[in-house]
């Protein structure tokens, strides 16, 4: 029997794929169109099918379990997400014109701080912020820029406007992800590429390249790039290798890298020492240097940030731009983009109350049943209240912590996430999803079409991360 | 490349070839042994002492009997140079290098990693033990294979063949000590100690025989030496064979090549020619009727650890604490 989207019921959310019962947006015809050609046993065998690529591709993420680490199988779901071509445009420039004012922003606070004088965000906020590095104060890296490579996180709600959930502006992961389900959806679904007018992805690589090129203080046309990587036990250690592979760069770790004797970094290659120009690290700051940074490190490398500070070699990201991505600097972003671009912010943020203040942390308190609590230093979703779930015990507990420390919390309204149809046990049922594209800022900007959408495999379930049973969808922008 | 990179390739080079030619001395062992008239207790001990292992293997066992000495080189985690162990420090060179070999290598390493770890058990008692070792050494041989039909000729594909035919030539003055070990015991105990020069023990053609079988070596070495299998000419072959892939002046030739096709290689290189000359020129009828072969080999091994260190020293990573 062929599949029916008859009985697809995403309820009250957003759904990606179909609007009304059995109707597909525009850019999705072509796929909800093709699905109904199929079997729901055709359906199956494709994700199955589809299942058995990524493990002969080899792409994997990393677990711990038990102490040791183990390679899964990266979890794919084959249905695209579909997006309007005209819809991601301003997308893409909300993307871009929040990256320009965010590097704006960084360089502002480690050098002149005129943000802070002119009252648009306040100093201790930021200088108190863990995110704050002082040795960066004074640094003024090439164009301007600290932030090189985002990854921001979208939802959407119930009408489908897009939001900005957070800004990943350290080590964000899983573009390679992204390139790599279009390898896999180009196997299960070859027949849909002949149709459908999708924007390539896959020049990403190159512009990553051009990017971190662009920050070489050589001026050579093939400077020496490295990915710096803490090594085979990361959880992204197959990203890592997977961008350095497809750049053709050098993938290295701590060790290989020595500052020498005239300040400047070299990797030990067997033919001797070899200049560095430019170090894509996917490490933490607090891991790059045990002279300025963690002593304890072993990931890093000794003298690092002299070199940096001294303009002998790149950092991409720079050490310090996670001073931008915190939750209570979140806040301000609309207040940011006004300031430094004197433009009205393209995308919105969620609504989010800064218990700090007197007048919000009133509204909140008096709202804690719909609200979702957040401390501003946590991540992970470590410490929170989901006050429409939580127990009058509970909220009465949160009530007293931020009366006592009022600048550690901020809440949200609940927010709701989009659905697509997911290939499940019994069929095709909606899932909540969440999107993360990449945006670069170098010599040029670039902005992924599209992104990596993580899906929520368990029914109703927000929660998007693969180490949480997560899955992920290849995400078209369709013209 | 990355220095780094150099000595992991290099290390999965050698481990593999590790996995193989502990497959092949397993084998060997078991095959004289069944050669032999009667059961003989103290061989397989004889074989811990050749492979230097004696001090770890006493640690573990009380007895050097063949259940426990055959454990200790296949199965045993706290042997570094069990099978179990070497494929293991071979899967983690070729996780990290997979953007260096070819994709089905890595494969191939992985697929052998996993047969390895669920039917080790079974090799255990002889009667599993010859279609494990078999499959072990053809999937080597396959790997090996497929590297030389699909891997460009540059410094990483070196390195893998300098730790390759090193610890190649290595293995193989090993399983001649096992040889000479095993024959020579028989030929002093027939003569009551007294062995007159030119004897021949009834079994030696036997045991060198299994010996060469072990390296895949019979059938060349008949097409070389037509007539009886015995000690000269078997111990000539595979020290000083310059055609037959594993005999040790092939190797030492084999590293040379690689190591010449480096940066920075005069030292390693050098070293490598002093010990090729060695090996080639030495009168191997005076080696086994004056100086001893034990003697000759050792000292032989002492100069494949000295190849080893050059190449470590010459490209390498420091091995200095980071603090």
């Amino acid at each position: 029997m062929k599949f029916s989207w008859q009985h697809y019921d995403p309820d009250k959310f957003y759904d990606e794929l179909i609007s009304s019962r059995g109707h597909a947006r525009g850019p999705g015809r072509a796929v909800a169109k093709h699905i109904r050609s199929l079997t729901t046993e055709e359906i199956r065998e494709r994700q199955i099918a589809a299942e058995l690529a990524v493990k002969t591709m080899g792409i994997t993420f990393t677990v711990y379990t038990h102490g040791t680490n183990i390679d899964r199988a990266w979890p794919y779901d084959i249905i695209p997400r579909t997006i309007a071509g005209r819809d991601w445009d301003r997308v893409e420039a909300g993307l871009t014109q929040r990256l320009v004012a965010l590097n704006h922003f960084i360089d502002d606070v480690y050098n002149a701080q005129k943000v802070f004088k002119d009252g648009v965000v306040p100093a201790d906020l930021i200088l108190e912020s863990t995110n704050y590095r002082k040795a960066c104060r004074g640094i003024r890296p090439k164009f301007g820029v600290w932030a090189h490579i985002c990854g921001s996180d979208l939802i959407r709600d119930q009408n489908g406007e897009f939001y900005v959930l957070e800004d990943n502006l350290r080590v964000p992961s899983g573009v390679s992800y992204m390139l790599e389900n279009r390898k896999v959806t180009k196997r299960v679904f070859p027949e849909l590429f002949e149709s459908e007018n999708m924007r390539p992805i896959g020049e990403y690589t190159s512009h990553l390249f051009d990017t971190l090129a662009s920050l070489s203080p050589r001026p050579l046309d093939y400077p020496e790039v490295v990915v710096l990587t803490p090594g085979i036990y990361n959880s992204a250690y197959f990203e890592h290798s997977y961008l350095a592979q497809q750049m053709g760069a050098e993938l290295v770790e701590g060790s290989d890298l020595v500052v020498g004797d005239d300040g400047f970094l070299y990797m030990r290659t067997i033919a001797g020492l070899e200049r560095v120009d430019v170090v894509y690290r996917r490490i933490d700051d607090m891991f790059l240097d045990p002279d300025v940074f963690n002593p304890d490190s072993h990931l890093g490398v000794r003298g690092l940030m002299r070199a940096w500070q001294e303009g002998k070699v790149a950092l991409a990201n720079a050490p310090g731009a996670g001073v931008a991505d915190d939750k209570a600097v979140y806040t301000y972003v609309p207040d940011i983009i006004r300031y430094y671009l004197g433009e009205e912010p393209i995308l919105r943020n969620v609504e989010t109350y800064r218990c700090g203040e007197k007048s919000m942390r009133d509204h909140v308190l008096q709202h804690l049943d719909r609200l979702v609590v957040k401390p501003v230093n946590e991540s992970g979703g470590y410490g929170m209240l989901m006050g429409p779930t939580a127990s009058t015990k509970e909220r009465r507990e949160f009530a007293r912590r931020i009366r006592n420390n009022p600048r550690n919390y901020v809440a949200q309204p609940l927010i709701s996430l989009s659905t697509c149809p997911t290939v499940c046990g019994n069929g095709i049922e909606p899932r909540h999803v969440d999107l993360r594209p990449f945006i670069l800022q170098g010599a040029n900007r670039y902005v992924t079409p599209g992104g990596l959408t993580r899906v929520a495999l368990v029914k109703n379930s927000f929660v998007v991360n693969s180490s949480q049973g997560g899955g992920s969808k290849d995400t078209w922008i369709v013209d | 490349m990355l220095s780094r990179v150099a000595e992991r390739v290099y290390w999965l080079g050698r481990y593999l070839e590790r996995v193989e030619n502990t497959a092949r001395l397993i084998n060997v062992y078991g095959n004289v042994l069944l050669d032999l008239p009667r059961p003989a207790k103290l061989v397989w001990e004889s074989l811990v002492a050749i492979t230097g292992s004696h001090e770890a293997f006493s640690e573990r066992y009380t007895r050097a009997d063949e259940r426990n000495v055959v454990k200790f080189y296949l199965a045993d985690r706290s042997n570094p140079t069990s099978i179990l162990n070497s494929i293991g420090g071979a899967r983690e060179n070729a996780r990290t290098v997979r953007e260096i070999v070819p994709a089905n290598t890595w494969e191939a390493v992985n697929d052998l990693y996993l047969y390895i770890h669920e039917h080790v058990d079974s090799a255990l008692k002889r009667r599993g033990r010859d279609v494990f070792l078999t499959h072990v050494i053809n999937s080597c041989q396959f790997i090996v294979g497929s590297l030389a039909g699909t891997m460009s000729r540059d410094a990483a594909y070196q390195f893998l063949r300098a730790g390759r035919y090193l610890e190649r030539g290595d293995m193989t003055s090993r399983i001649v000590d096992v040889g000479a070990a095993n024959v020579f015991p028989w030929v002093s105990w027939m003569h009551g100690g007294n062995v007159p020069e030119g004897t021949q023990s009834p079994y030696e053609s036997i045991l060198w025989m299994s010996v060469l079988r072990s390296l895949s070596a019979l059938q060349m070495y008949r097409r070389l030496v037509p007539v009886r299998v015995r000690a000269n000419e078997v111990v000539a072959f595979l020290l000083q064979d310059e055609a037959f892939p594993r005999a040790i002046v092939h190797c030492l030739k084999e590293v040379q090549a690689s190591l010449d096709a480096l940066p920075r290689d005069d030292v390693p290189v050098a070293r490598t020619l002093s010990v090729l000359r060695r090996v080639r020129d030495v009168d191997v009828k005076a080696v086994l009727v004056k100086e001893g072969l034990f003697d000759f080999i050792d000292q032989l091994q002492i100069e494949f650890s000295a190849i080893h260190s050059a190449v470590e020293e010459t490209w390498f990573l420091p091995r200095v604490s980071r603090e």
